[in-house]
């Protein structure tokens, strides 16, 4: 494991992916969040509300988008302006820079996605209760499955974000509602069914058993990341001019 | 010893041929590798470094394919030509890291040599952001230099730099052939290698138009008929007698001036100031018409 996370590139990656300005934007949702949570707390009426709404907005809105954001800068960004290079001309394996990345952008999207998620639910019903493990759960999953699809598309395309809003707006939020085949292919449905698995909840719009979820959101994260290092090995320098 | 080598080497993306069947050898000592923008220099470095997958051919670095290689990375060392560094990072913490990258026993110790290689010791603490463009280019030298490479490839290393600092860099390079190694640059500008000492490759076009030793060419260039635009008070009297003078091997009255082809230049500049005073003519302006880049390449090609 250790040849395949290397300590420099996980180093230089948080403090460069914490010091952008895009991080004011994963830095902010979880507040909102929090907030939201604290204001329903004290209006809402309904006793499925946690459920409803940290599954609406927190596994359809900020995990997705937090990881959106993070990951496809954590790679992305350096790619963008050049400075992978300075990583890539060293004898570190690609498949390494890949990994360290990505665990890079897995330990933020925990940190600004799934942890506000967990104090929120435990806000919503207490640290114990087991919708809470249920959500930090489900947004474990979608912390790292998201990051791997995202950290791909940075180096498949200059566009990554928009490409990831699509598939978050069309793939998961459209036709993920409509076509049931689609779901089998959904990041957001594999976490939202672990975190329904042991939440015992049907307010979370959960499609699939925690078993298909789990088994599914491995295999697209390995292939995910395995595109990752095989599209990364072709780099080409860019100059000044161009 | 550590030699670049590529036999039959073309690479082309779709239709568009960027290299186009390049044979040579790259060895110790210095070389600069030239030709206009668009070339396919960049390209060649790209295959170089092991980006790039040649379309055909063989490419090898001491010896080693350097495609899907990174391991070629321990006897290269690669100078990109964007500024692009991790800002944030002092001089000494962006060095280090990478002597780290290279799993080196003692990244500190290889961090300052470096960096006393590359005369920059005194701002080692400032974040690479406060570095001027001068600065962050020798910064990035010294990253490249940190495991001590055989090969070293520069990309433009001299763009956007001063005339003293592109003499300072120059002297490095020198200096570091003199070691023993292997040092290829690009560059799309011929004067600003000048002073250089060593051989040349110049590319254009994607094929290699011109080889060998900078000092033959150097003069290939600075004898090859020069064309100039005179606009003068008295166009016709000076060029009748500019046309008997040995240096000048052409006149025509244009509408635009007098266009004058000169063999020698020095010569042609010392005397068409003299022949406008004697003659009392007023020397408006002297343009040089024919010294964008791609002339002076084509004329190499074709000499």
């Amino acid at each position: 494991m250790s040849r395949l996370i290397n300590p420099v590139v996980l180093r230089i990656t948080l403090r460069a992916t914490l010091g952008r300005k895009r991080a004011v934007v994963f830095m902010l949702v979880p507040l909102v969040l929090i907030l939201l949570t604290v204001a329903l707390k004290i209006v809402a009426k309904s006793p499925v509300w946690p459920a409803e709404f940290l599954g609406a907005f927190g596994f359809s809105v900020v995990l997705p988008l937090t990881a959106l954001v993070i990951g496809t800068s954590v790679l992305g960004a350096e790619i963008d302006d050049g400075s992978i290079v300075h990583l890539l001309a060293t004898p570190v394996s690609r498949l390494t820079v890949v990994i360290s990345k990505f665990i890079a952008a897995v330990l933020l999207t925990l940190m600004f996605g799934a942890m506000p998620e967990f104090v929120a639910g435990a806000i919503a019903k207490g640290f114990s209760d087991k919708l809470t493990i249920g959500l930090l759960a489900g947004a474990v999953v979608a912390s790292v499955a998201y990051n791997a699809l995202f950290v791909m598309l940075s180096i498949l395309t200059t566009r990554a974000i928009a490409v990831g809003l699509l598939y978050l707006l069309v793939w998961e939020g459209v036709l993920g509602n409509l076509v049931g085949g689609v779901r089998v292919l959904s990041i957001g449905q594999y976490s939202v069914s672990v975190a329904s698995s042991i939440a015992k909840t049907s307010a979370l719009n959960a499609h699939l058993t925690s078993q298909t979820a789990i088994i599914m959101a491995v295999a697209v994260t390995i292939a995910a990341l395995a595109v990752s290092a095989r599209r990364l090995s072709g780099f080409a320098l860019k100059g000044d001019a161009v | 010893m550590s030699v670049i080598e590529l036999r039959n080497v073309s690479r082309w993306y779709g239709n568009v041929v960027a290299v186009n069947d390049v044979t040579m050898t790259i060895r110790p000592g210095i070389t600069g590798l030239l030709g206009p923008n668009g070339a396919g220099k960049t390209t060649l470095l790209n295959l170089m470094a092991g980006f790039l997958a040649p379309s055909r051919g063989d490419l090898t670095v001491a010896g080693r394919p350097s495609w899907r290689n990174p391991g070629v990375f321990r006897t290269l060392g690669l100078v990109p030509e964007r500024d692009s560094v991790y800002a944030f990072l002092t001089g000494i913490d962006f060095v280090r890291s990478t002597a780290r990258l290279h799993r080196l026993p003692d990244p500190d110790a290889a961090a300052r040599q470096a960096i006393g290689i590359v005369d920059m010791a005194s701002a080692q603490d400032r974040r690479v952001s406060t570095y001027s463009k001068g600065m962050r280019q020798r910064i990035k030298v010294a990253a490249s230099l940190v495991h001590d490479p055989q090969v070293l490839l520069l990309d433009e290393p001299f763009n956007g730099m001063d005339p003293r600092q592109r003499l300072q860099m120059m002297d490095l390079l020198e200096e570091m052939a003199r070691q023993g190694r292997t040092i290829l640059f690009s560059s799309h500008i011929l004067e600003e290698v000048e002073r250089m000492s060593g051989t040349i490759e110049v590319i254009v076009g994607g094929r290699l138009a011109a080889s060998g030793d900078f000092r033959a060419i150097r003069r290939l260039m600075t004898s090859r008929p020069h064309v100039f635009l005179l606009r003068t008070s008295a166009d016709r009297a000076l060029g009748a007698a500019l046309i008997g003078r040995p240096a000048v091997t052409g006149v025509e009255v244009t509408p635009r001036g007098l266009q004058v082809r000169t063999s020698d230049f020095g010569t042609f500049s010392r005397e068409v100031a003299a022949l406008c005073r004697d003659g009392d003519i007023r020397l408006r302006e002297v343009l040089p018409s024919d010294e964008s880049l791609e002339s002076v390449f084509s004329y190499l090609v074709t000499s």
